[in-house]
């Protein structure tokens, strides 16, 4: 106004006290249009952080069960076992040394173990007791072969050799127990991942609620930005930006206690290594530890939410907009 | 600058609340828009700053049919409109030289380019003293002013003031409209929407009177 100097100053008569004195506080320069700190972020920041960790806790156990889902598959895979009935006129133990030998000559065989009559005696001893002597009944003897890592060996022709070479021998490929733990297994992720979609599920929603609860306290500062001539881009990217950096605190403070809950969980398995208990548990469940691919997986679970977040408050300012023309 | 054809304007199945208004507001004029409460004259105020689009009739603004403009289009044409509404909406977490240099900074200037010019404005304004107080903190007149110089700092071709004097004082009131014949004297044309009777006797000029959503204009 380069006429101002021309014109008097309007002094208001109704002013409280205070607004005679000068206001000493400086100004913060370029203040964010949308406030940085209200209770609405605040709390809203908090509904991010918990929906975040729970499903990050889901995520990771996911990734848990299927990675020891596919470790009791490949345990089963990685033994067959070699079965040998007695035969009339046939010196069993020989049988069982020929049949260790054509193992043993077989590519992809880690190792083979054939059980000795007092290792098979013991197998037996929870139904029939102990001083068993196993010359009194047709009892079969076993060979367990070691298939080693990442090897596939020919089984179907190291079942023929045997039954070609040895009567009453018989290949158990253990093929049915790992079709049960094949099903179990799938049926574990399955439910593992029905389960995670829920869990997603309620916390999309749950942010996308949270979202819009926060941005209706804005309401005001849409509605000035539009009149003050703000194009709808401009006033979206505001918003845009500010509930994205929301987001992403909060989608950090959950995930990352998330990923401390997994680290502190394999760190006692390790603590408690040895144990019946600890056996048990890693056993089921493999370790704790959830790999580049679970703490991954989580980082992923973090964008989304912030994302997600941030889309919901771009979706919120473009229908207020239209709520105002 | 503006005018009106023929326009009519309801809400939903409601009556007209509007009808057949035909005006123009040229530019470098001072109007008051006047009427009894209800008689429409916020909805009127609503049109002219394209928060509301008529249900018949022919609105252009500048020059441009509002009606076939785009949002962008009609943000554009909006930064050559200034409005002070009856509520003032000042932005309570903004202090009183970041509210008025809020349409600056949507225009995409740096703050150094118009610190000085805000400054002076609020000094002219009467806030000089008072430009980094919250909102919440000020009087309902300096509340005003503040509104007022939220308005005119991006030198708009067009004011529109909903009752800027329907929170002060008279003594208040007369300055207050001092500061609108200076605005009007630098170029902008005026529209000022109230039903103060009083504040009108003391200019004579042009009054746009609403009632029964009918219009009629003594120049």
């Amino acid at each position: 106004m380069s006429d101002a100097a021309m014109t008097s100053e309007p002094h208001d008569e109704t002013a409280p006290a205070s607004s005679a004195m000068p206001d000493t506080a400086m100004p913060a320069g370029d203040r964010a249009i949308v406030p940085a700190d209200s209770i609405a972020g605040r709390a809203l920041v908090a509904v991010i952080a918990i929906m975040t960790f729970l499903a990050a806790l889901t995520l990771g156990a996911v990734v848990l069960i299927r990675a020891a889902a596919s470790e009791w598959q490949s345990d089963v895979e990685r033994e067959v076992t070699i079965q040998i009935k007695p035969v009339s006129g046939r010196n069993i133990d020989a049988d069982v040394s020929k049949a260790a030998d054509i193992a043993t000559g077989l590519a992809g065989v880690a190792g083979v173990r054939p059980y000795s009559r007092a290792e098979s005696a013991r197998l037996l001893e929870p139904w029939l007791g102990t001083g068993l002597t196993l010359d009194d009944l047709p009892v079969p003897r076993l060979i367990v072969v070691r298939i080693a890592t990442d090897a596939t060996p020919d089984l179907a022709a190291l079942a023929k050799a045997l039954t070609d070479q040895i009567p009453g021998a018989s290949l158990d490929d253990h093929r049915g127990w790992i079709d049960r733990m094949r099903a179990m297994g799938r049926t574990a992720v399955a439910i593992g991942l029905g389960l995670l979609v829920l869990v997603l599920a309620a916390t999309t929603l749950s942010v996308t609620f949270a979202t819009g609860g926060a941005m209706a306290a804005n309401r005001a500062i849409i509605e000035v930005l539009h009149f003050v001539g703000a194009k709808d881009a401009f006033i979206a990217a505001q918003f845009q930006r500010h509930f994205l950096l929301l987001g992403l605190k909060g989608g950090v403070i959950g995930g990352v206690a998330a990923m401390l809950l997994f680290l502190l969980a394999g760190l006692f398995g390790d603590w408690f290594k040895g144990t019946a208990g600890e056996e048990q548990v890693s056993a089921l469940f493999g370790s704790f530890a959830l790999g580049p691919e679970g703490y991954g997986a989580i980082v992923g679970l973090i964008a989304l939410i912030a994302a997600v977040t941030a889309g919901t408050s771009r979706v919120t300012v473009y229908r207020t907009l239209g709520s105002i023309e | 600058m503006v005018r009106f054809e023929n326009v009519g304007l309801r809400y939903g199945l409601g009556p007209e609340v509007l009808r057949d208004l035909s005006f123009r507001v040229d530019p470098h004029s001072f109007q008051f828009l006047t009427g009894p409460s209800g008689a429409g004259k916020t909805s009127l105020l609503r049109l002219l700053y394209l928060s509301l689009k008529p249900t018949r009739g022919l609105i252009t603004l500048f020059g441009h049919d509002v009606a076939m403009l785009s949002p962008d289009a009609l943000a554009t044409l909006r930064r050559r409109v200034g409005i002070v509404f009856q509520d003032f909406r000042l932005l309570d977490h903004m202090s009183t030289y970041e509210n008025v240099a809020l349409p600056l900074r949507v225009l995409g200037r740096e703050e150094a380019s118009y610190r000085d010019e805000v400054m002076e404005l609020l000094h002219w304004v009467g806030l000089g003293e008072r430009m980094w107080a919250r909102p919440p903190v000020l009087s309902g007149g300096e509340k005003q002013r503040a509104a007022i110089a939220r308005a005119v700092i991006a030198r708009p071709q067009l004011l529109l003031a909903d009752e800027p004097t329907g929170n002060v004082d008279p003594v208040l009131a007369r300055r207050l409209l001092r500061l609108f014949i200076e605005l009007n004297k630098s170029g902008t044309s005026v529209v000022i929407a109230t039903h103060d009777i009083a504040l009108m006797d003391l200019l004579d000029a042009r009054r746009l009177v609403l009632h029964e959503g009918r219009m009629h204009i003594y120049e």
